[in-house]
């Protein structure tokens, strides 16, 4: 790991005065990242990239010790918010998200371990990048690091954790299993500047390697992510998640779903179904929920939703397999949310 | 490892090997070891099945026969381990907690191109960096092949493609340098710059033995003086393109009968390609040396499981005389194998030591350790079975290719010559593929899971085929007796009876139970002594250089000196992991326990008959009749008579006395030199549930039964065989060296995405020890480790056979595999 300096922030607007780049500005090829002043929060992303020497920055600022952002608050009207400073532990053990939102709560405890949920935080995770083993692999200068080719699409590439759909320039997936629940439930961002504050859905937040390879999200320099709202969920909404991986302990999801539900009598009336590790960002299953709508939840049409979550999926050499695992995990919460 | 190397030069020198029979034989019983002998009545055969005593002539100085294991107060009790409390405490030190006054840092430089020849090595950038202190560059590379001109005389002439080492796999250590600070070594590492004149490359197996494959050895015959994964790399095989073999010959003979004819006589053939994958060791200690390389001598703290072994190649590499090499390992975090020699690593913080007149620390980084500090082989094997309608054998065929990587010894070893011996026809050609990749390694019974992983489910389908059960077929075609043994006692324990049809349990989550056999041989390292000493002040130790793998011979030598002098084990000061101490067994090819305890015990029968005589007038009766007992010493037909062993010891002569003893043969002598006759066996039963829709693969429950001569400590044998079993599971389900082929880097190489098991899926585990009593040593005690290994992932996958009635034929078995065969078996009852 290289040499830095090191400052603590001690409020939010001395975060944003500090001239700060994204992290994944900081990690292109022709960058210079001894130049480059990164934020960190519990550092569990920021210290692996740095280990494995793509990321580089001369000044970290620290914002760890920010006040007030670590809280869970819920407010009547409008939702719950949460500090970006939340870890992923503090959102497992939440009696009120434990009641009103169970697939982000489902989520988290199964996120990463006990030790990295303590000290990872909600707006690390939302801002962590991509797990892809080429791009944390600095042999490779991928297109996401401003290089010209995305190793794992060529022939003959291990890519068997990769995207199975939007996977044309880059197939490298959101390793956030936090925010398919997130977006699942219509979070929003609140990201705070130097110019002022500014709120934008988080499924609007992510950006498709189409859009722009470098980055998975828009976030701006010396922008701050400081709080996440989640809407109030409506009577008679019920949600689930579920992450599969190849081991239960201290692995990455190798599909991961939300679901979140509501119900008038006997029917669906609202659906929101969220694939992780599916693609290069959290994915709306919009046909599986088209699936749902206006039916009633039975074995026999969540399994027809769970078929249509990944309709139009474009495998890889690798990963063909991760289709029927879609379509049984998307089925599976699906009925765990209708009574959920 | 060392024994193998010695055991094929003691084999050479004795012309051929024994025959096969011979070799699983008993030793003669009273059979006569050269010298004065006298004769014991010892305790022979299987606890339950045909224990008995028997008559052995053995060296005289030999002592009085150990009775069974119930009969004993410390011999076969579960014992703590004496270091327990330091290790979890944090106090036990490690190579990497070495700390000494004015060391450095090392750190290496390694190479990003798997296939390369270094035109220039610019390490100017480094040296300037603050802090660094010397810098080395590499002569030649140890750990894998070696390329040789198969016309030249000197068949150590090494032809290395220039002023530099040839680069053969991305990760080759090219230098190293020294620091103050490890941050400033690493960041200096980064700072050299090498001119590569980059070549083809291939690291995919298949794809190596085409014809027109690039070269990793340029053609030309490779040959290797250490163990490669499987066991050992035959010498003077046939060398064409990459492919270097068949290697025919085991130590146990290799073919015997006629296999046509056998497969001519078979009414019943099955037959199918298996495949294994790459297993890296990743031991939670890193390999790495600390190097105090001084003008009087050089110590080295090593990560090692052989600290002779290391000794004898650091002596010959610097040149100097054994009396100048120390090596001390006092506690080590694992090695599988792995941690054999001195390494590039230790090689270069020896050379950083001595240039800088410090000492060096050079810790492998977790990368480096996955991808250049060896792995266990991959594996494809065709194995062919024929068997009459009833299940009797006719002939075995088995071809196999694995690659090493750079280094050679990808066999699948010899279980499925010698597991049943009822078949008379056996044909085994295993083939060597060179990639460049990291070299292969020992790696707990190398070659064996492998192979069993083969075997085991071919025999499970010649059952299904003859229309017998799994283990009914077993019992007939098996001569082995301990595991017919096994075989009775693990089913009753499991519920084997309760077993369905294949597939025919239930639901999307179906339940299957499944069973494999294991194997492994019996090795004794002859150079395996120890010194026992007895203080006037009634402390006891002893010494020896065999180190602790993490097994707890620490505590099972302890347990030896404390049962022969009535004592507890806490009573005993065991100081081993020192070449200063008298040399002791490297701890591979299980043969740690086998070897030391013998002598452990035979040098503490000797003090004790030295302090018997020392206090025999004090008592009033001879020596011979005053016995050790609970802390006393008693005179034996008048209990109530005795001295307290501090008081006994009191009546020394000298401050202090001590024994020194070496491994002796076996009594009865060995099937070869350093081998034991008979194998260990071990039959082990999983349940697994698996997912239909998701191809998940949980291991439920798994029974295990299993053998090692008379167990000295159970709690560290249950724990060992946990090991075994849990490391099986994790290469059964999860583990894989993901190598892009494109570029020929491993993708994975770090305890992310190299996916170990992990405290969720450890399964209930339930360990049958079944006693046997050989009859060959002073305790008669064996090894367990790797055969607690061999048969788990086979086990596993007939378990998965059995939930789903599909069977898969490649390891790891993910969810991908599961679900890509049950859709093919799907298909394929489609077209029906
Ligand atoms: C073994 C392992 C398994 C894992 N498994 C999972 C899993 O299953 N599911 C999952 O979701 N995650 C998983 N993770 C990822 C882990 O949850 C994230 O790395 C962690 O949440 C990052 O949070 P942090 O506070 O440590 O962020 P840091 O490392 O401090 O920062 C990460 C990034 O976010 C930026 N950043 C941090 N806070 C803010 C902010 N408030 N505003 C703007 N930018 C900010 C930083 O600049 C940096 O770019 C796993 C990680 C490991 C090591």
């Amino acid at each position: 790991m290289n040499a830095f300096q090191w400052t603590d922030a001690t409020s939010v607007k001395q975060a944003t005065g500090q001239q700060t780049t994204p992290v994944a500005d900081a990690m292109l090829v022709n960058a210079k990242p001894e130049s480059a002043t990164i934020f960190k929060a519990g550092g569990v992303d920021v210290l692996d990239l740095m280990k494995e020497h793509v990321l580089a920055p001369g000044r970290i600022v620290g914002i760890g010790n920010l006040p007030k952002l670590n809280a869970i608050r819920a407010d009547g009207k409008e939702g719950t918010h949460l500090g970006a400073l939340v870890t992923i532990a503090q959102l497992e053990h939440d009696g009120g998200l434990q009641k009103s939102y169970r697939a982000l709560t489902e989520a988290a405890s199964h996120a990463a371990t006990p030790q990295v949920r303590n000290a990872a935080t909600l707006g690390g995770n939302i801002m962590q990048r991509p797990h892809c083993w080429y791009f944390r692999n600095e042999n490779f200068k991928c297109l996401k690091k401003g290089g010209t080719v995305c190793f794992a699409n060529q022939a003959g590439a291990e890519n068997k954790y990769h995207a199975i759909m939007g996977n044309q320039t880059c197939s490298a997936v959101h390793g956030s299993s936090i925010s398919t629940a997130l977006v699942a439930f219509g979070a929003q961002l609140e990201l705070t500047g130097p110019q002022g504050v500014r709120r934008v859905p988080l499924e609007q937040f992510f950006v498709t390697p189409e859009k722009d390879v470098q980055r998975e999200n828009s976030i701006q320099p010396n922008e701050l992510i400081t709080d996440v709202l989640l809407p109030a969920p409506a009577a008679g909404t019920g949600s689930w998640y579920i992450k599969f991986g190849e081991r239960e302990s201290y692995d990455w999801a190798l599909a991961d779903v939300a679901v979140v539900l509501e119900q008038r009598d006997g029917r669906c009336t609202k659906a929101s179904i969220v694939l992780g590790a599916a693609a290069p960002v959290p994915l709306r299953a919009t046909a599986a929920e088209a699936a749902l709508l206006g039916k009633p939840i039975t074995e026999e049409t969540a399994r027809a939703a769970g078929q249509a979550a990944t309709a139009g999926a474009t495998p890889l050499e690798q990963n063909a397999y991760k289709v029927p695992i879609f379509a049984a995990i998307v089925k599976r919460a699906i009925l765990k949310a209708r009574e959920a | 490892m060392a024994s193998y190397r010695k055991l094929k030069k003691s084999a050479k020198k004795e012309g051929k090997f024994a025959a096969l029979a011979a070799a699983l034989a008993a030793p003669a019983i009273g059979a006569a070891a050269p010298g004065a002998t006298r004769s014991l009545t010892m305790p022979h055969g299987i606890v339950g099945v045909n224990l008995k005593t028997i008559s052995r002539d053995v060296p005289a100085d030999e002592p009085p026969a150990l009775v069974t294991n119930d009969k004993l107060n410390v011999l076969g009790k579960p014992t703590r381990r004496l270091d327990a409390h330091l290790k979890v405490t944090g106090q036990a030190k490690y190579t990497y907690d070495v700390n000494l006054p004015g060391m450095l840092f090392g750190r290496m430089y390694r190479s990003p191109h798997p296939h390369a020849n270094v035109r220039s090595v610019d390490t100017s950038a480094a040296e300037r960096y603050p802090g660094v202190k010397a810098v080395y560059i590499i002569e030649t590379v140890v750990g894998s092949a070696v390329e040789r001109d198969p016309n030249h005389k000197n068949p150590k002439v090494v032809s290395t493609g220039g002023k530099f080492p040839k680069v053969r796999y991305a990760g080759q250590p090219i230098a190293a340098v020294a620091a103050t600070t490890q941050q400033a070594a690493d960041e200096a590492a980064r700072l050299i710059k090498v001119e590569y004149e980059v070549l083809p490359f291939v690291t995919d197996l298949d794809a190596a033995m085409k014809p027109d494959a690039p070269l990793v050895y340029g053609g030309k015959e490779v040959s290797m003086g250490e163990t490669g994964g499987g066991g050992g790399a035959a010498k003077g095989l046939t060398q064409k393109g990459n492919v270097r073999g068949p290697a025919t010959k085991s130590m146990f003979g290799g073919a015997r009968g006629d296999v046509e004819k056998g497969f001519k006589e078979a009414e019943i053939i099955v037959e199918g390609e298996f495949r294994t994958q790459v297993q890296t060791h990743a031991p939670l200690e890193t390999h790495g040396m600390v190097a105090d390389y001084r003008p009087d001598g050089l110590t080295v703290y090593l990560s090692t499981q052989d600290t002779a072994g290391a000794r004898s190649e650091l002596a010959e590499l610097f040149k100097l005389p054994k009396t100048e090499v120390r090596v001390i390992t006092e506690f080590m975090g694992g090695g599988f194998g792995a941690k054999y020699g001195a390494g590039n690593y230790g090689v270069a913080a020896t050379n950083l030591s001595k240039k800088t007149g410090v000492p060096v620390r050079l810790m492998l980084d977790r990368r480096e350790e996955h991808i250049a500090v060896g792995n266990r082989p991959n594996s494809v094997q065709t194995l062919r079975i024929g068997a009459k309608k009833d299940g009797t054998l006719t002939a075995m065929q088995l071809v196999s290719h694995g690659t090493a990587g750079v280094g050679l010894g990808a066999g699948v070893g010899w279980i499925a010559e010698t597991m049943y011996l009822t078949n008379p026809n056996f044909k085994g050609e295993q083939y060597d593929v060179l990639t460049n990749a990291g070299p292969g390694a020992a790696f707990r019974a190398p070659g064996a899971p492998q192979g069993a992983f083969a075997l085991e489910q071919l025999i499970d389908e010649l059952a299904e085929k003859v229309g017998v059960d799994a283990l009914a077929l077993r019992d007939k075609i098996d001569k082995s007796e301990m595991r017919r043994e096994q075989r009775r006692v693990g089913a009753e324990r499991f519920g084997w009876s309760k077993r369905q049809a294949p597939g025919a349990s239930p639901g999307v989550v179906k339940r299957g139970v499944g069973a494999a056999q294991s194997e492994w041989g019996r090795f004794i390292d002859m150079d395996s002594s120890c010194e026992v000493r007895l203080h006037q002040d009634g402390s006891v130790e002893i010494r020896s250089s065999v180190q602790d793998l993490g097994t707890g011979i620490r505590t099972v030598l302890a347990q030896v000196v404390a049962e022969e002098l009535g004592l507890q084990p806490t009573d005993v000061t065991v100081r081993i992991g020192d070449t200063n101490y008298p040399p002791g067994p490297g701890s591979g090819g299980s043969k740690t326990t086998g070897s030391i305890t013998p002598p452990a015990r035979t040098a503490t029968y000797k003090v004790g008959q030295e302090l018997l005589a020392a206090v025999a007038p004090a008592l009033g009766v001879a020596p011979s009749e005053l016995a050790f007992v609970g802390g006393k010493i008693v005179v034996k037909n008048n209990p109530g008579k005795s001295l307290s062993f501090r008081e006994a010891v009191q009546k020394l002569p000298s401050a202090q006395i001590s024994a020194t003893e070496k491994r002796k043969d076996d009594y009865g002598g060995f099937f070869r030199p350093g081998v034991s006759f008979g194998q260990s066996g071990g039959i082990q039963f999983v349940e697994v549930s698996v997912d239909t829709e998701t191809g998940y693969v949980k291991v439920e429950r798994v029974v295990g039964a299993h053998d090692c001569g008379r167990p000295i400590n159970p709690l560290a044998l249950e724990s060992q065989i946990n090991g075994g079993i849990l490391q099986g599971i994790s290469w059964a389900l999860y583990e894989n060296r993901h190598m892009d082929r494109n570029h020929g880097h491993m993708m994975n190489a770090n305890l992310d995405q190299y996916k170990i098991l992990g405290s969720r899926e450890v399964p209930q585990i339930d360990i049958i020890m079944v006693e046997e009593y050989t009859a060959t040593s002073s305790t008669d005690a064996l090894g367990i480790a790797e055969s607690a290994n061999v048969a788990t992932a086979a086990a596993v996958a007939n378990a998965v056979y059995n939930a789903i009635g599909v069977r898969i034929y490649e390891l790891p078995i993910t969810p991908e595999r599961v679900l890509n065969a049950l859709a093919k078996s799907k298909q394929k009852l489609g077209k029906i």
